[in-house]
């Protein structure tokens, strides 16, 4: 169990509105005890020590916070963790299996679908998203899907490329 | 950066919600999307002391036309389940153009539709498609239910007639009586960013001619603009050069665009103009092209 975060609320016991939340992470369970103004993004990052899940702009621009919440592309800086209380969250952190990267990953790496990294994260898991719903997406729909998502390095060729990779290689089945 | 502390509800019915807000009062504040008002929360340009959170009240996540033809939209859609609905274009032209413009993709899981209207930013897209549209949000009290027309229900930038024990509870477009057409363009620097104008129209047609129109403005004025004298302009022609001219010119005319960042005033009444004359253009081609309705 996580306790209060000593950056949300100080540890001097005053009338701290404090909710009991249970939020499956990446398939596990997790339960922590929160202050409902902490973002998801921190419940995440600083409770669940899952910090693939990048804060960038803070202000609901960049989506590099994003996750999937119920299967769904969320911001998570812009959510309440206590919204997510008795809902899925997946992170990257969830993609890889011990010893296989994501197909999406594997596109990423292999068409150098980043440069510096920051938005990464995000940017797969809108990928993936987009996948689950429509394994065969044009160019167009790629671009469409993760127009959310800044990318300040690769101008965004590569990201595109990554994406229609794993499209292809999911649907060959070679990887599950 | 975080919100203000706030106290955190989330109630399973509207009755209960409509307690809850009868005793924050003033500074309770109902959470559907979230995707305007939580960036506002921590850049504490809002700071409730009561957080309504509307998300487990089951039944509100509805868009469905009635056997009359009257088209509802409950508080908890989101702009995803407009954009991929199957439904909308062949029963809301205007909203099916619109849906894939608001914010990007990832805001549009969450954000809805009913909340971005009662936000009633003068950018936001659905006010101006409700406009046009000449809908209205029913809003709920601890007395009952009414019915509000848009243009009354926004009553400035970010101020609408609600209650402060009162959640809108689902949007209404009445039925049409002619076949519907019409579209919603927007210029916008990139994805997500405010709009540096958009056009929103709403027809009905009926025989090859205009039966009801209807026009809705977004990001030129201090709020949402219904441009009632461009939209009469079309109402009997047959979609003419005349009449697309004169509504586009009527509709820059009643723009009150501001020079910024974005363009000069001059620059965004030329995009009205233009919009609506590419928007009441392309129905015109589709209406030549579509078999004439019986």
């Amino acid at each position: 169990m996580t306790s209060l975060f000593e950056e949300v609320a100080p540890s001097s016991g005053d009338d701290v509105p404090v909710r009991r939340v249970e939020v499956t992470i990446n398939g596990q369970r997790r339960a922590a005890d929160i202050e409902p103004r902490l973002l998801l993004a921190h419940l995440l990052r600083n409770g669940f020590r899952l910090t693939g899940t990048h804060t960038g702009c803070d202000t609901t621009n960049c989506g590099a916070c994003t996750v999937l919440f119920d299967g769904q592309p969320v911001k998570s800086c812009t959510m309440f963790a206590v919204q997510a209380d008795g809902h899925e969250v997946m992170t990257v952190e969830g993609m890889a299996t011990a010893s296989e990267l994501h197909p999406i990953q594997e596109g990423f790496k292999d068409e150098h679908g980043l440069q510096c990294g920051f938005c990464t994260p995000g940017m797969m898991l809108s990928a993936k998203a987009l996948l689950d719903e429509n394994p065969n997406p044009t160019e167009d729909e790629v671009r469409w899907a993760l127009s959310g998502n800044l990318c300040r390095c690769t101008g965004y060729q590569n990201i595109v490329k990554a994406v229609l990779w794993a499209a292809e290689k999911l649907r060959e089945g070679e990887v599950q | 950066m975080y919100p203000s502390r706030f106290r955190y509800e989330s109630p399973a019915t509207l009755d209960e919600a409509i307690a809850l807000l009868r005793s924050g009062g003033v500074d309770a504040k109902v959470l559907a999307g979230g995707q305007s008002l939580i960036p506002m929360m921590k850049l504490r340009f809002a700071s409730p002391a009561l957080l309504v959170d509307i998300n487990n009240i089951p039944g509100l996540d509805y868009h469905r036309a009635e056997a009359d033809g009257t088209y509802r939209i409950g508080a908890l859609c989101r702009h995803a389940d407009l954009e991929k609905s199957t439904t909308l274009a062949a029963d809301q032209p205007t909203m099916a153009a619109a849906a894939p413009l608001v914010a990007d993709p990832i805001v549009r899981t969450r954000g809805t539709f009913v909340g971005s209207v009662c936000h009633a930013d003068p950018q936001g897209d659905w006010a101006s498609v409700m406009v046009a549209l000449d809908g209205s949000i029913v809003a709920q009290g601890p007395g009952g239910r009414r019915s509000v027309k848009v243009d009354e229900f926004v009553a400035g930038p970010f101020q609408t007639v609600l209650a402060t024990d009162e959640i809108a509870v689902e949007a209404v477009i009445p039925a049409a009586s002619g076949t519907r057409a019409g579209g919603y363009l927007k210029l916008e620097r990139r994805v997500g960013d405010f709009a540096t104008a958009g056009v929103a129209v709403a027809l009905e047609l009926s025989n090859g001619s205009v039966s009801k129109a209807g026009i809705g403005l977004t990001g030129v004025g201090a709020s949402t603009i219904n441009a009632t004298d461009a939209a009469a302009a079309l109402v009997g022609s047959d979609l003419g050069d005349d009449a697309i001219e004169r509504a586009a010119t009527l509709a820059a005319g009643v723009s009150q665009p501001r020079s910024d960042h974005r363009g000069s005033a001059d620059y965004k009444r030329h995009v009205i103009a233009t919009f609506v004359t590419r928007i009441l253009d392309n129905v015109r081609r589709n209406q030549t092209t579509a078999p004439k309705a019986a």
